[in-house]
């Protein structure tokens, strides 16, 4: 009876969803959208390309014209991190016993593998603004990097309060070169160094420089909340 | 049709959320949501014969992009989305500690 | 019918066919399990839409970091249930 009434009230408000966007003039058909309509056609235009200096135009939405929105968006990944911490509580120092030996193989071939990852992060991270990719998905390979080392070795952890002082000092960082902007220039996060040539690995001003530090602080905290799940307490 | 199908994909959502009395169906449920917005998100932005929003030497003016806008708000909400993920499964994890079970009609009256 | 047509009329039904699969299936892990491979999924129709950074976000968060906490959170409870 209960599940009936569930299945009834999401077909019919998935009912309204469709009626509502079909044939408004506000909402186009799938494909056929015009960007001459869209506040996005500007970010194509020549004269902002060159004052932004980023080839990669999601980037630069994102660091660059909202970065504002980005320095929000990393303060709530910040509290969930530590809403995490504070639920699992400070006293549990043991990990999680995940029942299997890995014999000496496995540890080294997973240290040589943590390399190559860690490396495919960075470049990932440093070519953010030419290239798919950035701040936060590299820092999330470094989460998976450090991850594998978790679960390849039965002694590992990682060393908690370095990267707590990482992920303060990333995030200061951020909010201070945002202030330079506000005093350098007009404006906070605005950018203050030449732009360069669009396409060049040293151009676009801060964007780079503000995309590290985002990879920084999103790897560190992802590794945080990946030490709280694989602690326990100690067995009494 | 990709867009019907994210439509559908945010009801199934939103189905197992009133359905399951299971914690982690639950925020199994409330993942598939967010997926199916994201692609529905996305979507807004498609246009065919567009390429994806990266500039580069080979190609000349007038080519036609996607829409640049709806792609950056997604990949912000992506990584909120694990985040409040890990929250809710950190949640989970001290509910069953109180009452040993996830299901919330077994949990009763104990205190 | 063109070739994006044919792969995003495959795709969408495979992911309402796995959202379906982890939404209804009985065991946890089984659940927790379908939700990565809709996540993967959901990576093939960011890259069909033309959008490659948000296809290796989701790529390396929905199918490994996500999947990995809930792995976790029922290791952790199905060891103190043994205990």
């Amino acid at each position: 009876m209960k599940n009936l009434f569930g299945l009834l009230l999401s077909l019919v408000l998935g009912a309204f969803i469709i009626l509502a966007l079909n044939n408004t003039a506000a909402f186009p058909a799938f494909g056929e959208v015009d960007l001459a309509d869209r506040v996005s056609e500007q970010y194509f235009t020549d004269g902002n390309v060159a004052e932004v200096g980023s080839a990669n135009i999601v980037t630069a939405i994102v660091v660059g014209y909202r970065g504002f929105d980005t320095l929000g968006e990393v303060t709530v990944l910040f509290i969930s991190a530590l809403g995490v911490a504070i639920i699992f509580g400070e006293k549990k120092q043991e990990r999680l016993d995940l029942k299997f030996k890995p014999n000496f193989m496995l540890r080294v071939g997973s240290r040589v593998l943590f390399g190559m990852i860690l490396i495919t992060s960075i470049y990932i991270i440093f070519h953010g603004h030419l290239t798919p990719g950035g701040g936060f998905p590299g820092g999330a390979i470094i989460a998976s990097a450090v991850l594998l080392l978790y679960l390849t070795d039965d002694r590992f952890r990682s060393n908690v309060k370095g990267f707590k002082i990482l992920e303060g000092i990333a995030g200061s960082l951020f909010v201070v070169i945002g202030l330079l902007g506000l005093v350098l220039v007009t404006s906070f996060l605005q950018n203050f160094l030449p732009a360069g040539t669009v396409g060049d690995l040293l151009s676009a001003g801060i964007i780079p420089i503000i995309y590290v530090l985002i990879g920084l602080k999103v790897g560190s905290e992802i590794s945080g909340i990946v030490d709280n799940f694989l602690t326990e307490e100690e067995s009494a | 049709m990709i867009q019907y199908a994210a439509i559908i994909l945010f009801v199934f959502g939103l189905y197992g959320l009133f359905t399951n009395r299971n914690v982690i169906k639950m925020i199994v449920s409330l993942n598939v949501m967010e997926v199916g917005l994201n692609i529905f998100i996305i979507s807004i932005g498609f246009t065919y014969d567009g390429i994806a929003p990266i500039l580069s030497s080979t190609t000349a003016n007038g080519l036609l992009y996607v829409d640049p806008l709806p792609q950056a708000l997604v990949l912000t909400a992506i990584v909120i989305g694990v985040g409040t993920t890990a929250l809710g499964l950190a949640i989970a994890k001290s509910i069953h500690k109180t009452y040993n079970t996830f299901d919330l009609d077994e949990m009763g009256d104990k205190e | 019918m063109t070739l994006f047509d044919i792969v995003s009329l495959v795709v969408g039904a495979l992911l309402l066919v796995i959202a379906f699969l982890a939404i209804n299936a009985k065991k946890l892990i089984n659940s927790v399990l379908f939700l990565s491979a809709l996540s993967m999924l959901a990576v093939v129709s960011f890259v069909l839409l033309k959008a490659p950074d948000v296809a290796i976000t989701e790529a390396v968060i929905g199918s490994g970091l996500v999947t990995a906490l809930f792995i976790f959170t029922l290791l952790s409870v199905r060891k103190e249930e043994t205990k």
